[in-house]
């Protein structure tokens, strides 16, 4: 039976599953009922230091994608909107009564030394597990000089970083903005700072809509709207990558990252962590359906591992890195070629006209008179692009015709800085 | 049989609140969220294979894609663009052998896009509203005469009248409409037949002149003198009779009359149903005479066909509606006498059976069915006689059809027609209009002198 237990920078937690630092972990009495429902650990909504701020109302805009209600959330939330101490206690308490899952308190002070000293005695003497560093939060703080302000400058993650690390012994964990434009310079300012981890990815700036009635962006709030933080499943990818990004740094060598953005599902999860993240956390997804989802992500992860024989999580963390690489060395000689499962195939045409008319033309339409889709190898690139609008499952996949040899952009004629073949 | 010198037929078996339940709207219409979830399962096929099975050619995918973006106005001018009567059509509509039936989601999962319900979702609107779609183009000074205010001749005078010709549409019957207004069953149209000629007629250049019927008080020579183009629609408004003993006593009836009377009737509770009624065919017509009796309160009602299902012009779909509202079906069975002294008291079937070469024989059995009504729906046809009314000049007739041309113009030069009276792939609603639609092309063309019907 596969083990879920979960140690990331020494913070031990009983599987990998973390709620991120937002509304889901916003009190005790949510973060009680996560945990009730089988999350490994949470992050708490992050705090800052007295007078709290205050938050509008009308919050949340979202994208629905054909039907689904929430592809994509955005938020116009600040931190927590409660005084420091009401929050410190309830942390310690919940601490006390749940010793077994991971307590990350997530904090944003302003960008001086003297404001991280105060705080961090006060988070640390709750017992929590670990702090993490909100830098991130791309709306409302990142104009006080906080959030993304500081996550956008390198130089200050690596300040805030060291600082963390002198006052206080617990864990640093620093929460990634992606609202950069190389994620690596954030993730190695982190390093040099001393962090113990990075997480990401944070919210990335965002409108989600216009509302044409009112001629203004959403969530509307009396008439005006302003960017928003975008998360949920439309993110993952953006996520995906950025993790990738930072596993495979050799400036960054076996960084820890928590991995955040867009996570629903124990494949999700099994996603990030081949990617080489240590964790993940939730959010959107536990907004859009209660804390109940765990369940599955822990039997879905545990059942999947069972069957591919990983017995723990380390067995599979970062298998994927590896094949992880850069363009020009992938083989340019594999060939692939498009083949349509007559058996299967509904006759819809959509293969035929995306392909006729956005890639090769390489899909009849027609053969003796009658409505049949096929394809055409001389002319087909292996690009994919039919399998992927065919709505039949596995009715085209794609076939390997080549002779198994290798050769990449780094020694190709066209190249004009390739590597010279020795004579 | 005991004698009985009336048949029981009476009204208000039903209370009125029972009734107005049973002849609601069969096929209630989509809200946005569900016509948002029945559009988004369709695939928007390249050349879709729903397209080549609408007889009127709608862009299917087009019209639903525009409903998911919430393009109401453009899904509405691509099916009312194509299909003049697309709200009707989408209640009426044997969509299971039509759109629906070729939907590619067939194969995988034996359900097809909901066709029908997002047509009407897409339409309703415009009547609701009554939103002009369409404009006139410039007046071109020719007029034409429609004969026949059903589907084929309100397709074509729409057409006519969009493109510049001033036209008028005559008809025997006091309303417009032809079967829309006094054949389709209640519950699929309720008030909705009227509503959407209203819209129809609301475009201009065409005007409505009832009960002026061609071969008594309208002759062709007239309208052939003054008119510059001639359109017949006429249907099929004769009916078969069943040939055998009994078929004058009381209570025996055409069941086109009956449902005629039914869609014209202000008050269903003052319409008398027989208390066990028989009906004898197996198209539309038997379905919905025999569906109709049971929703009026009949006691029992009886669905005979002298051959089996399959063979019946009612499509599966609607045979099996028919035993879900309580119609009990017998196959293979045909009348041989209608049993009665002054009324109808019963019928006597005989058991059929096909030979080695297909034909139908009675069997030899014989059975009883009691009744008290017996609706006769087995077929209907044309009454040629009042369209060659005066003898001018004689539109060929062939195989009991108008003939025409493969642009729709008959023997006689300068007369067109469509629709049932022709009959040329299927007796519906929607290959009606199209009949129309292409003879309008065809007589534009003439109109515009030009001679070919492409435009
Ligand atoms: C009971 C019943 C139910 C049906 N249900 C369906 C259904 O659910 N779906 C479907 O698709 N189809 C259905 N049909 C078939 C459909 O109604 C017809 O195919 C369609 O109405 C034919 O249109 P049309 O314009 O050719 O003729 P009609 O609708 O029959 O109209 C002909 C018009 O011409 C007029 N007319 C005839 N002779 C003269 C004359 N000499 N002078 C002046 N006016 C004249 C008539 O009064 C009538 O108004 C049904 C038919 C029946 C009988
Ligand atoms: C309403 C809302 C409020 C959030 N508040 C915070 C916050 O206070 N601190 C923080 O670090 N991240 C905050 N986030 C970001 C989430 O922790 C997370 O990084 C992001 O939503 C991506 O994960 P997801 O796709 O699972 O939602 C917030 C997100 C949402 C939706
Ligand atoms: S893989 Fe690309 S090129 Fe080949 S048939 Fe499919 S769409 Fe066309």
């Amino acid at each position: 039976m596969a083990d879920l237990r979960n140690n990331f920078v020494g913070v031990r937690s009983p599987n990998p599953f973390w709620l991120a630092s937002a509304p889901p972990t916003d009190k005790a009495y949510n973060v009680i009922r996560a945990f009730e429902a089988g999350w490994g650990g949470v992050v708490w909504k992050t705090l800052g230091l007295d007078p709290h701020v205050v938050n509008v109302s009308s919050r949340y805009g979202a994208v629905q994608w054909n039907g689904q209600r929430i592809a994509g959330l955005n938020n116009i939330e600040l931190i927590t909107d409660r005084p420091l101490k009401v929050n410190l206690d309830e942390i310690r308490q919940v601490k006390r009564d749940w010793p077994d899952r991971a307590m990350i308190v997530s904090l944003m002070v302003p960008c001086d030394e003297q404001s991280w000293k105060t705080i961090l005695p006060m988070v640390e003497d709750t017992g929590c597990d670990a702090v993490e560093l909100n830098f991130g939060c791309p709306h409302g703080m990142s104009e006080r000089g906080m959030g993304s302000a500081v996550g956008q400058v390198p130089e200050y993650v690596e300040q805030v970083a060291r600082w963390v690390k002198q006052h206080s012994r617990l864990p640093c964990i620093v929460k990634l903005t992606p609202n950069i434009t190389d994620i690596r310079h954030s993730a190695r300012a982190a390093y040099r700072g001393g962090a113990d981890a990075v997480s990401l990815i944070n919210t990335i700036n965002s409108i989600v809509s216009v509302d044409l009635d009112l001629m203004a962006p959403t969530p509307t709030v009396d008439g005006k709207g302003t960017h928003g933080g975008y998360c949920g499943p439309a993110v993952k990818p953006i996520a995906m990558n950025m993790v990738a990004e930072i596993a495979r740094d050799p400036e960054t060598p076996n960084l820890p990252i928590s991995a955040i953005g867009g996570i629903g599902t124990w494949r999700d999860a099994a996603e990030f962590m081949a990617l080489g993240a240590g964790n993940v956390q939730v959010c959107t997804a536990a907004m859009h359906y209660g804390f109940r989802i765990v369940d599955d992500m822990i039997a879905g992860l545990a059942n999947w591992m069972d069957q591919k024989g990983y017995r723990t999580l380390e067995d599979f963390r970062g298998l994927a890195v590896p094949n992880v690489t850069d363009w020009k060395y992938l083989n340019l000689n594999y060939d692939i070629k498009a083949r349509i499962d007559q058996d299967k195939c509904i006759k819809c045409g959509l293969c035929h006209i995306a392909c006729e008319d956005t890639a090769h033309q390489a899909i009849l339409k027609e053969k003796d008179g009658k409505r049949h889709f096929e394809v055409v190898d001389s002319e087909c690139v292996g690009c994919n692009l039919c399998m992927h609008v065919c709505p039949v499952d596995n009715c085209i996949t794609m076939q390997r015709v080549d002779n198994g040899s290798y050769a990449n952009w780094t020694t190709h004629p066209n190249n004009p800085a390739r590597v010279k073949e020795t004579a | 049989m005991d004698r009985k010198d009336h048949a029981d037929i009476a009204s208000g078996r039903l209370s009125a609140q029972q009734l107005a339940q049973n002849f609601d709207d069969v096929a209630p219409p989509l809200d946005r969220q569900n016509a948002l979830i029945a559009a988004q399962r369709c695939y928007y096929c390249y050349d879709a294979p729903c397209i080549q099975a609408c007889p009127t050619g709608i862009d299917i995918p087009s019209f639903i894609r525009r409903i998911t973006t919430d393009n109401l106005r453009g899904a509405a001018q691509d099916i009312l663009g194509a299909n003049v009567l697309g709200g009707m059509c989408a209640r009426v509509c044997p969509t299971e052998i039509l759109c629906e039936g070729s939907c590619v989601r067939n194969t995988g999962e034996s359900e097809p896009v909901q066709i029908g319900a997002l047509q009407r979702y897409a339409t309703d609107w415009v009547f609701d509203s009554n939103t002009a779609l369409f404009e006139r183009a410039a007046a071109t000074g020719k007029r034409v005469a429609v004969v026949g205010a059903g589907p084929a001749g309100l397709s074509c005078a729409h057409a006519l009248a969009r493109a510049g010709h001033d036209v008028v549409i005559f008809d025997a019957k006091p309303r417009p409409g032809g079967l829309n207004e006094y054949g389709i069953a209640e519950y699929k149209v309720l008030d909705f037949a009227a509503r959407e000629i209203d819209w129809l007629l609301s475009l201009g250049g065409i005007r409505w002149e009832g009960a002026r019927t061609l071969g008594d008080d309208l002759h062709l020579s007239e309208l052939r003198r003054d008119y510059d183009a001639v359109f017949l629609g006429l249907g099929l408004t004769g009916v078969n009779a069943l040939g055998i003993e009994g078929e004058a006593l009381a209570g025996v009836r055409n069941a086109v009359d009956f449902i005629a009377d039914l869609r014209q009737c202000p008050d269903l509770s003052k319409l008398p149903v027989g208390r066990r009624v028989v009906v004898i065919g197996g198209g539309n017509t038997a379905i919905d005479a025999a569906v109709q009796s049971k929703k009026l309160g009949a006691e029992s009602v009886t669905l005979v066909y002298r051959r089996g299902s399959a063979s019946m012009s009612a499509t599966w779909a609607e045979q099996e509606f028919a035993k879900t509202q309580g119609v009990s079906v017998i196959e293979w069975a045909q009348p041989r006498r209608i049993l009665g002294d002054g009324a109808v008291a019963g019928i006597e079937f005989e058991y059929t059976q096909l030979d080695d070469s297909g034909r139908l024989l009675g069997s030899g059995d014989y059975f009883t069915l009691a009744a008290d009504s017996v609706l006769k729906a087995i077929g209907q046809t044309l009454i040629a006689p009042r369209a060659n009314g005066d003898g001018s000049a004689v539109i060929e007739i062939r195989n009991g059809r108008i003939a025409v041309n493969a642009e729709f113009e008959t023997s006689v030069r300068g007369v067109w027609a469509g629709g049932d009276c022709v009959g040329g792939k299927v007796d519906l609603t929607v290959q009606s209009v199209e009949d129309g639609k292409r003879a309008a092309r065809a007589m534009h063309a003439r109109l515009s002198g030009n001679g070919t019907a492409e435009n």
